[in-house]
């Protein structure tokens, strides 16, 4: 499972604006906004992908994001180790 | 009074908070976080530190502690539970606080004295303040930003929940003396019955002359004489 928390629209975030600052001073000058979240994988058994999905928003809704500052969204990746560029 | 000092894995501030509680004459006991079955302490207080390393959040790891239920049960009962720094980030993971701690909006850890304004003096932590009076006190945090939504903030305000506002040594609220970001410049604030404070600054750390401040000592006075006057 992918997991992604994600600070919520409109709530300042102070390493997304810190690195924001570091891109734009590298050049990149065309960055609007930066928003940093994290990225937690889980390995999950589940009878299929519904209970997985459920499995992981319940996980989420518990402890692994905290409601009043993040957004999440949950995926199945079959392989963690996967690079996508 | 016989006080609770709840350490979890990670905090270090339970011993300041041991020897505040002691000078007040409070008799004081380490409370281990595994530990079940809280019968007999008048009051619980938890400490700063970095429970569990603030891993995923401050507060987040620590508020499944086995003694968070009981905690959360003793504060339910009317307890007084007092949360210092990382002790206020585990009451609102906890439930028990609403709003959240998030990253000081100057992206630094900030170590420093600071002034508090004292809003409130009809609570068990405050009593012994006087209402606009101005406290000197050390701060020692990275995430103490207080954020909440309006409909919140709307709500802290009505019904007086805010007790300490980040101000000048003066007593103004500005931007400048507001050492976090946090909304409204809340520093520390109670749960709807006031039973629960939660608060960023150190008073635990303003308890002597040698220390720089006694500003610190009224908390813990201030609870000392209400359990005095108050049977649970």
């Amino acid at each position: 499972m992918e997991i992604l928390v994600k600070p919520r629209p409109g709530l300042l975030d102070p390493q997304g604006k810190a690195i924001h600052h570091a891109l734009r001073s590298l050049g990149w000058s065309d960055t609007q906004d930066v928003r940093v979240g994290k990225a937690i994988y889980i390995d999950l058994e589940a009878e299929d992908s519904d209970t997985a999905l459920e499995t992981a928003q319940a996980m989420c809704r518990k402890i692994l994001a905290n409601p009043v500052t993040e957004d999440f969204e949950v995926s199945i990746v079959e392989n963690t180790e996967r690079i996508t560029a | 009074m016989r006080v609770g000092v709840v350490t979890f894995p990670g905090s270090n501030c339970d011993y300041d908070l041991y020897k505040a509680a002691q000078q007040i004459g409070a008799k004081v006991e380490f409370i281990w976080h595994r530990q079940k079955n809280l019968d007999g302490y008048d009051a619980l207080m938890l400490p700063g530190g970095f429970s569990y390393g603030d891993y995923l959040r401050a507060g987040a790891i620590a508020r499944i502690s086995p003694v968070m239920e009981d905690i959360i049960g003793f504060a339910e009962k009317g307890g007084p539970v007092l949360g210092i720094c990382n002790g206020f980030q585990i009451l609102c993971e906890a439930g028990l606080l609403p709003g959240a701690l998030v990253r000081n909006d100057s992206l630094r850890f900030e170590s420093k004295d600071i002034h508090l304004r004292v809003e409130q003096t009809d609570t068990p932590f405050t009593s012994e303040y006087q209402k606009g009076q101005t406290l000197r006190m050390p701060i020692a945090h990275g995430e103490g930003n207080y954020e909440a939504d309006d409909q919140l903030l709307e709500e802290l305000e009505a019904e007086k929940r805010v007790v300490f506002r980040y101000a000048s040594s003066d007593g103004e609220l500005s931007d400048e003396a507001n050492p976090n970001g946090s909304k409204n410049s809340i520093a520390g604030l109670t749960n709807k019955s006031g039973n629960v404070l939660g608060m960023m600054p150190h008073p635990e750390r303003a308890m002597e002359e040698i220390l720089g401040s006694t500003d610190g000592v009224g908390v813990f006075l201030s609870l000392a004489t209400n359990l005095s006057t108050v049977v649970l």
